[in-house]
């Protein structure tokens, strides 16, 4: 009897922990250094789970349908799935020795990942979890992004320092722009107009036109009192809207906020220490920054581009994925 | 071959104000062109332009007290060929390879001949790993046929100031950049009693020098001093360790209390005896217990993993500072090739040479030339033998300029003119 009592109670317990706001969504935080991911309730801004990991996750990516969290496990050289229902590490893919980043096909069934050590960048299919293709790319590739056609996937090189667009069905290099030093993150705009890629030691955002492959403008970040060489582009999110993008400035402490359409940098927003990835919730009201030195992440509130709240998570949080729904 | 040269060549300078963007250009938007051939790969098993760098150096006999630290044989040169790699990875999209010539002499070599052999063979940039007193007659040979020099070696600041050189690029930091380097975090630390120990061989006395410049610099209060002369006795003996037990104390009990003792000993005759065997329980600084250097063989900051295990499984051991130096001078020779799409000397010496210059070297910064004697700035390394414990320059010593140069001779202070 007893023991029914503690299991309805407890199953009512859950079901209240369920019913949330819809506006809710569920947060992944990788921590590099603490081999966890936390899980971050949006609308609470706490943190609801730690899930134990492989060792030293980096780059985190969520399916289009919520169900699995993609995870470099980079010292395992894997890369782990994490089914978001249970909690729990259901599988791995073949990624490559050393994945640190990696994006997922718009149609949700290939990943495309750099192997850092290797100047590689691994297709893998995820349904028959088979790799595809290994396309030679410069030296330490670590940025990848995706049109939204699924058509181009752009890498970065950060010490050949060039973005190289590969296309997806020939997976062979069709264009090779240079940048500025350190490229660690590429964007596509989502009318798939332009590429933003991000150039940490050179403090720079290039911004690529998809049609010609030339740089067609260069941001640049100016921060009173700080000196120049703190300045650290990293992450960059463009909204769905192209009309605004976010530009995390790595030991800025502060994220930019750049006019998609001018170019023009209208704010600085400051946050925890070493900020690096971002990520937007899918209704685009909100944009969650990863801060590694301070072990926290912040809420940034898009409509008036304040920080709301930062929230500690485990040590080195590195990559942030937000659930679809 | 040289017609398809020629038409990449210009292809290349037209595209050139689009894909640079240097700092200081705004920009205006760019006339929509025909993809250019050359932006596809260009993976010839024919290269179209050449870039030959030569690394010349000599190799002492080296006596270390700990077999650990005796240098391998490879050390500088290791460096060189994984940048050469590196370039050449970069060198595939552009149509470029590098190669490297490799001269390595005993002190007794002909190095005026080695670099002639390099130089008739093509090599323009020279890694010169030089005593300074055999660096500065290559230097000016290498003038005469206007090549740069990079020296990835020699440490003397006398080689950035009264001997400077307008065609030598120094990689490797002076002595002064170490000490400041070291000085900076023991100030930081609030250890500002020490005591100095010194070694007899030029060298030594050279960078007790630069500590005590350091001392007055940061405020480090050197309270006593004592040297160390080398009597001529083996570094290593089937003895082991028993007799040094009891040398270092009786050494070491004058001094007066202090929170660091600080050695000079680039010669290997004592430094190394003298963590955990001083009379009064000190830490020791300088080089050895806690040493300033150039890179750090276990730094995984700043995406330092990447370089270390790239050259792990190149080389097949740790990366030193010196192979840190020579990957450095390589890359800004690649550097400067990727930047003006060009194998052309003057090119790229100009861009080298120019403002907006930067190098990306796994240290969380550009790093620049300093214009007024062309020394890389760079922050140094603090290392206890097995780890980073910290890298100068510290939190709170500020700079007009660049941070940078709070560490080493400044351009206010500096007697170099170049010539």
């Amino acid at each position: 009897m007893q023991c029914k009592r503690i299991f309805l109670t407890a199953g009512l317990g859950l079901a209240t922990g369920l019913a949330t706001p819809a506006s809710a969504y569920m947060i992944y935080v990788s921590n590099e250094k603490d081999n966890t991911v936390s899980v971050v309730d949006s609308s609470t801004m706490t943190v609801v789970q730690t899930l134990n990991v492989g060792q030293r996750p980096r780059g985190i990516t969520i399916s289009k349908d919520g169900k699995f969290v993609y995870l470099c496990a980079s010292d395992d050289d894997t890369i782990e799935i994490i089914d978001t229902e249970t909690a729990r590490i259901v599988g791995s893919l073949p990624s490559g020795p050393d994945p640190e980043l990696f994006v997922l096909s718009p149609d949700g069934n290939r990943l495309y990942v750099a192997n850092e050590d290797d100047n590689l960048v691994t297709v893998i299919d995820l349904a028959s979890r088979e790799v595809l293709a290994e396309v030679p790319v410069g030296v330490e590739p670590e940025g990848m992004g995706i049109s939204p056609d699924g058509k181009v996937l752009v890498n970065t090189s950060e010490t050949t320092n060039m973005a190289h667009f590969i296309g997806t069905e020939s997976h062979e290099i069709i264009d090779n722009v240079l940048v500025d030093s350190r490229p660690r993150f590429a964007e596509f705009k989502p009318d798939n107009s332009e590429v933003w890629v991000s150039a940490e030691i050179g403090g720079t955002v290039s911004v690529i036109d998809n049609a010609s492959r030339t740089v067609k403008h260069k941001i640049s970040f100016e921060i009173p009192g700080l000196r120049s060489e703190a300045i650290q582009p990293v992450g960059i999110r463009i909204s769905a809207d192209g009309k605004k993008a976010y530009v995390a400035l790595g030991p800025a402490n502060r994220v930019a906020v750049v006019n998609a359409e001018t170019y023009a940098v209208e704010k600085y927003v400051l946050v925890g220490q070493r900020v690096w990835q971002l990520a937007f919730t899918p209704d685009q009201k909100t944009i969650i920054s990863t801060n590694g030195v301070s072990n926290d992440i912040t809420f940034i509130d898009v409509a008036t581009d304040e920080p709301l709240q930062s929230v500690t998570v485990g040590a080195l949080p590195w990559g942030v994925a937000v659930s679809p729904n | 071959m040289p017609y398809l040269f020629k038409f990449v060549f210009f292809a290349f300078a037209f595209l050139i104000p689009g894909l640079l963007g240097l700092a200081a250009q705004e920009h205006a938007p760019i006339p929509a062109l025909p993809p250019a051939p050359s932006a596809q790969p260009v993976r010839q098993t024919e290269p179209i332009s050449w870039i030959r760098l030569g690394y010349l150096g000599v190799v002492p006999p080296k006596l270390a007290l700990s077999v650990l630290d005796v240098p391998p044989a490879d050390e500088g040169v290791a460096g060189a060929s994984l940048a050469i790699g590196d370039n050449n990875t970069t060198g595939s999209f552009l149509g470029q390879k590098f190669t490297l010539d490799v001269a390595q002499l005993g002190i007794t070599g002909d190095i005026g001949s080695a670099f002639d052999g390099m130089v008739s063979k093509g090599a323009r940039y020279i890694l010169a790993d030089l005593p300074a007193a055999q660096l500065l007659p290559i230097a000016d040979a290498a003038r005469a046929r206007g090549i740069l020099v990079f020296n990835v070696g020699a440490p003397d600041d006398r080689l950035r100031e009264d001997d400077c050189r307008a065609n030598v690029f120094h990689i490797t930091p002076t002595r002064s950049m170490l000490a400041d380097g070291l000085a900076q975090y023991l100030i930081w630390k609030q250890w500002r009693r020490w005591v100095l120990v010194f070694g007899s061989h030029a060298a030594d006395g050279l960078f007790a020098d630069a500590l005590r410049r350091a001392a007055s610099r940061f405020g480090g209060k050197i309270i006593a001093e004592k040297q160390f002369i080398d009597t001529g006795t083996a570094r290593r003996t089937d003895s082991g360790v028993v007799q040094i037990q009891r040398q270092i104390p009786v050494f070491t009990q004058d001094l007066p209390d202090h929170d660091v003792l600080l050695v000079a000993d680039e010669s290997e005759v004592f430094g190394t005896y003298l963590p955990f065997r001083t009379w009064i329980a000190r830490p020791v600084a300088g080089t050895a217990g806690l040493v300033p250097s150039a890179w750090h063989p276990a730094s995984e900051q700043w995406g330092g993993t990447q370089i270390q295990n790239r050259f792990v499984k190149a080389a097949g051991r740790r990366m030193l500072a010196k192979d840190m130096a020579a990957w450095i001078a390589v890359r800004i020779v690649g550097e400067a090739a990727t930047r003006t799409r060009s194998a052309d000397d003057a090119a790229i010496a100009g861009f080298i040479r120019s403002d907006d210059f930067s190098i990306a070297a796994f240290m969380g910064q550009k790093l620049t030339f300093r214009k007024w004697n062309w020394q890389l700035r760079q922050p140094i390394f603090l290392g206890d033998g097995r780890n980073v414990v910290s890298t100068s320059p510290q939190d709170g010593f500020l700079h007009q300029f660049s941070q940078l140069d709070t560490l080493g001779i400044d351009q206010p202070e500096t007697r170099c003119v170049l010539k």
